[in-house]
């Protein structure tokens, strides 16, 4: 394998993609990550020196339009789906000390 | 009164004659799945309550003369990653298993517009990342021409219930092939239309540039039907876009003389199984033989289509999964350490390994100092592969192919080997990044009874070439029968009390 994952790397992606993964899910990512990149590195073969990257396939660029509510207030349904909420809000774990 | 037997617009025409009610079409759908369902786990979530008092509501209008249309009062089935407001939408997840929709999706709004009465909600990979529909939290679904193998995926819930009659139709998501290779593996109709074309609000993101809702059907002319019924510009989705023409219907007729067909013959090569490749070849004699002038062609850049994909589906996966934190819905963890331990937590035990997977990927690649090496490159690709494309509709009008290199693989055998599963999008998961519509249409079945479909690809905006195409093929090819054993356990379903068991959605317990 081409790609070596390190344990930093694997850490550090972890705090990005906000998860905790046990010792032996760190180990298969590094080696599912690691077998990915090799494979994506094919993508070296092309020389894409002369292309921009293309975003989108269309030439649409900001859509405007009104800021206009057409929306009810639908606070209650919404807090229906929550795990946790108190006096019309989210409830989440204290934030600040 | 067979009511499996007949497409969505047939039983539509049945309910505008008067034949059939729109309760009793809902009721016999409902019947099927409390008979067949258990076996096939197409479904997550049905509910016959809402399903029946939302029957009732069509019939009144369609007496009282409101409600006029093709399909007004057909039953249908939608997959769980579309938002449906009050019905539960999982997307086959455990992080979403009790999420509650305040809103539906812009496409289930156009079809109760059109008279729709929405069954249930159709298992899938979770949050549409898989080809098996295996990644569902809620179990595999099977595939009803076999129940050993898999119905393919992510819509696998959508295809396979089309494919059992229990719903005549169902709406599906395609990223990277997901409506088409389950269509092809369960012997149904699906499209990927052009991107923009059917607004993607309330569509559950995954890879948000790629992603697009779909018909699932019987056959050219409903999925045609359904298409027109679902597309529509949306201010809500700023890549929806306005098109010229929605009279997708109007292309159904039975004439491809002179119509020009490609097949890539980087298509045929290695890889692809013997009896797809004869399919395929097939389907092109029945083209040329109705006045089509097809020939071969290299297309070009075909191997570097999947890890350029996997590099911006994994990417926008991470960006747009970042919402499930186990605060505003869904699962969160029960023991925590501060607010930053419970949203690791929360994801870590709500979601799957292959959507773990994904987001990992997708972390690292638009990590800063990978993100030149990886995220532009892969973009940069997609240019070329665009470039690519717009040669070859500059020569052709519809592009043929196979939908994916073999048929339906056995429950069991994919997971194991993420990479190699991911090889078998290859004919699907260009046509996404080029953002191009696509069409799979049932053509044949292998050695051992299971179904081959074959693609055909058309430039942007050219739904009506493909829509054509496969209609003409379709006349050629003659009916298309029921998976063996189907007409028989549907016998016992009509006698089956209804809905029993399933009124309550099924993935609930985890």
């Amino acid at each position: 394998m081409a790609n070596i994952i390190s344990d930093e790397t694997i850490e550090y992606v972890g705090i990005l993609a906000k998860l905790e993964l046990s010792a032996q899910e760190r180990e298969q990512a590094k080696k599912d990550i690691g077998r990915m990149l090799d494979y994506i590195d094919k993508l070296n073969e092309l020389d894409t020196s002369q292309v921009e990257p293309l975003s989108h396939v269309f030439p649409v660029h900001n859509v405007f339009r009104e800021d206009v509510v057409t929306n009810q207030d639908q606070r209650d349904v919404i807090l229906a789906n929550a795990p946790a909420c108190k006096d019309g809000s989210f409830k989440v774990p204290k934030t600040v000390e | 009164m067979r009511m499996e037997e007949w497409t969505a617009l047939e039983l539509g025409r049945k309910i505008k004659a008067r034949e059939i009610s729109v309760r009793e079409a809902a009721q016999a759908g409902l019947d099927r799945i409390a008979a067949l369902d258990g076996e096939y786990n197409s479904f997550v979530t049905v509910d016959a309550e809402r399903a029946l008092a939302r029957a009732d509501e069509v019939q009144q209008a369609i007496d009282a003369g409101t409600l006029t249309g093709p399909l007004v009062g057909v039953p249908a089935a939608v997959k769980d990653n579309i938002c449906t407001q009050g019905l539960k939408t999982t997307c086959s997840s455990r992080i979403l298993y009790n999420f509650v929709p305040t809103y539906s999706a812009e496409a289930v709004l156009n079809m109760e517009k059109a008279g729709a009465v929405v069954l249930g909600k159709t298992n899938m990979d979770e949050f549409a990342m898989g080809s098996t529909t295996e990644t569902s939290a809620f179990g595999p679904t099977k595939n009803p021409w076999n129940t050993e193998h898999v119905p393919g995926g992510s819509s696998g819930g959508s295809c396979a219930a089309v494919a059992a009659r229990e719903v005549p139709y169902a709406l599906g998501s395609d990223t990277g092939g997901s409506i088409r290779q389950p269509a092809s593996f369960c012997g149904v109709t699906g499209l990927k239309p052009t991107y923009g074309t059917v607004s993607r609000y309330g569509l559950i993101a995954y890879g948000s540039s790629l992603d697009q809702i779909g018909p699932i059907a019987r056959d050219v002319s409903d999925c045609a039907a359904i298409l027109e019924m679902i597309a529509s510009h949306d201010r809500k989705d700023s890549t929806s876009i306005a098109r010229e023409d929605y009279d997708f219907t109007s292309a159904l007729t039975d004439d491809v003389r002179g119509l020009r067909v490609g097949i890539p013959s980087d298509y045929l090569g290695e890889g692809l199984d013997d009896e797809v490749r004869q399919a395929v070849l097939g389907a092109a004699d029945v083209l040329r033989q109705k006045g089509a002038e097809v020939e071969e062609f290299d297309l070009s850049l075909v191997e570097y289509a999947i890890p350029a994909y996997y590099v911006i589906a994994s990417a926008e996966a991470s960006s747009n999964l970042a919402r499930f934190d186990g605060i505003k819905y869904g699962y969160r963890a029960q023991d925590y350490d501060g607010l930053h331990n419970m949203y690791k937590k929360s994801r870590s035990e709500g979601f799957g390994e292959e959507v773990k997977r994904r987001i990992m990927l997708g972390s690292f690649v638009l990590s800063s100092g990978y993100y030149d090496a990886y995220y532009l490159k892969a973009l940069r690709t997609k240019a070329l592969i665009k470039q690519s494309f717009d040669r070859a509709f500059a020569k052709y009008d519809v592009i043929l192919a196979p939908a994916s290199p073999d048929t339906a693989p056995r429950l069991g055998e994919s997971l194991g080997d993420p990479l190699k599963m991911y090889l078998g999008d290859i004919y699907t998961i260009s046509v996404n990044l080029a953002g191009l519509p696509g069409i799979s249409v049932p053509c044949c079945t292998d050695a051992s009874g299971l179904p081959i479909g074959v693609q055909m690809i058309g430039d942007c905006f050219q739904e009506k070439k493909i829509l054509r195409a496969a209609y003409a093929y379709e006349q050629a090819r003659g009916p298309w029968q029921a998976p063996e054993g189907i007409a028989s356990s549907a016998a016992q379903g009509r006698k089956t009390d209804a809905g029993a068991g399933v009124s309550e959605g099924k993935g609930g317990n985890v």
